[in-house]
């Protein structure tokens, strides 16, 4: 009864939630916000490291290595902390969406490389053969059969940054783990970690068996 | 009149293995020239050239219609006038048979989708597969499949048509109705290049038959001075060996 008084109180539960809910809200905000730059950033750099003209392609496969090197905890506290020394200065929610977003859009980029790579060989000379230029051979063929095969690793991509939001409370983003904290601070007890706990499972849980059943459909198909 | 292809001097190298060396050839407006002989001699390289899927040596040259095959803008004009069907098909396997045949007219003539559809609609029909036009290429035969490839090509109005073995890889009672289409095709004026092991369609059909080995044109002539009168050991050695196994 003690423990579940103290891990599990409900009445603090009821009382912090509004708060736990308004930092999800932000965790949301960062993490859609960075799931999408990121997209946009990894389609460009797969297309720019496998296509690039001259020494592009080396740069990106540079960019690429650096920051899936890089701890998204040190990045970010570079972004906040040190960016400023040199007169550029992030908020909160910027320096978290910029450390996020880098570090996706690298490993978004390999996930799109993979699926272009995996593209047969004949669809780009069936392409060029008809005269598609190089821009509506990708939109029209490549993507469109790349993007089936690459949504399971993407949406796996989607739950590492989701969860890696959490880092964010480090900058002092009011994000959910950061609302948890000062809720616990606040009532002097545990159970709104608890809580934010069980809401980032909620939240995850579902992409974790979507992304299971996705690489179980995708996954023993094998292209020609 | 001035020939519709000309190729001089085509050299082409992978590193130090030299698999053409140094072709002529002249293709001239509505000729239906097929291109026979041994595995290895070169015949895909010659035709993947005209439309450069293939690069070729600087000192080369392949003139289509008056426009130089090179890098370069002047590229994405002769590969809209030269058709190309493949050994394997290489539909886009994500679009409905319609859309295969509507795409590059759409994004490469910027025909309206109601045109493209139209003429793609004609096409399939005269290629035989109308009924199929809303179904994945994945569902189809390997020679219906064949066939909408050839009306995916057609469908750009080509000067050129290039066929690489298009029969090669489809089960024995389905290339017939290729070679049918073929035939019904090589009737309308189309310039055609065809690689090919069907000997009888080449004889039938072909204005003139190239006999390739080692990357070199050893013998060319009409289907009856290659067939019944060979004049090269090694051409002769090719026919005895494809005709009676
Ligand atoms: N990408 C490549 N790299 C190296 N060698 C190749 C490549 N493509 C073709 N070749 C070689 O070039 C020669 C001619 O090939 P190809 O034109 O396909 O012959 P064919 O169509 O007459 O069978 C063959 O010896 C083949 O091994
Ligand atoms: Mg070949």
């Amino acid at each position: 009864m003690n423990l579940l008084n103290t891990f599990f109180n409900i009445p603090i539960l009821i009382e912090t939630f509004p708060l736990l809910l308004s930092g999800l809200l932000v965790t949301l905000e960062i993490g859609v916000t960075s799931i999408a730059a990121g997209l946009a950033g990894g389609l460009f750099l797969a297309l720019v490291r496998l296509y690039g003209a001259g020494p592009i392609p080396f740069f990106a496969k540079i960019y690429i290595d650096i920051f899936r090197s890089i701890p998204l905890l040190v990045l970010l506290i570079v972004v906040y902390y040190a960016l400023p020394f040199v007169g550029i200065r992030f908020s909160p929610f910027v320096s978290a969406v910029v450390a996020l977003t880098l570090v996706s859009s690298a490993y978004t980029a390999e996930i799109f490389r993979a699926g272009i790579e995996a593209i047969p060989h004949g669809q780009f000379e069936a392409s060029q053969a008809l005269g598609l230029s190089g821009r509506h051979m990708m939109i029209d063929v490549i993507l469109p059969q790349a993007i089936k095969i690459v949504i399971p690793p993407l949406t796996n991509n989607c739950i590492n940054v989701l969860k890696d939001t959490a880092l964010a409370s480090v900058v002092a983003m009011p994000d959910l783990l950061k609302q948890a904290t000062q809720a616990q601070a606040l009532s002097a007890n545990p159970t709104p970690l608890i809580g934010a706990a069980l809401i980032y499972v909620a939240l995850l849980w579902p992409l974790v068996t979507i992304v299971a059943r996705l690489e179980k459909r995708f996954g023993g198909e094998k292209r020609p | 009149m001035s020939p519709l292809i000309q190729i001089t001097n085509l050299k082409k190298a992978y590193g130090i293995f030299t698999v053409l060396h140094g072709i002529d050839l002249d293709i001239a407006e509505g000729e239906v020239v097929c291109v026979i002989g041994p595995s290895g001699s070169g015949k895909s390289t010659l035709i993947r050239c005209i439309n450069r899927l293939e690069a070729f040596s600087s000192d080369s040259s392949i003139v289509v219609d008056g426009v130089t095959v090179g890098p370069g803008k002047a590229l994405a004009k002769v590969r809209a006038e030269v058709g190309m069907v493949f050994q394997s098909f290489n539909l886009f396997p994500h679009l409905t048979v319609l859309k295969n045949v509507m795409l590059a007219p759409m994004r490469v003539r910027g025909n309206k989708p109601e045109d493209a559809e139209r003429k793609a609609r004609e096409l399939l029909s005269r290629v035989g597969i109308a009924e199929q036009a809303e179904k994945y290429p994945g569902k189809l035969s390997g020679g219906q499949q064949q066939r909408v490839a050839i009306a995916r090509a057609l469908a750009m109005e080509p000067k050129v048509m290039l066929f690489d073995e298009p029969t090669s890889s489809l089960d024995p009672e389905m290339v017939g109705e290729v070679l049918d289409v073929m035939k019904r095709l090589a009737g309308t004026g189309v310039t055609m290049i065809v690689v090919t092991h069907e000997m009888g369609f080449a004889r039938q059909v072909a204005d003139r038959v190239i006999f390739m080995d080692g990357g070199r044109i050893i013998e060319q002539g009409t289907p009856g001075e290659i067939f019944d009168n060979p004049k090269e050991e090694r051409t002769r050695g090719f026919l005895r060996a494809v005709l009676n196994h």
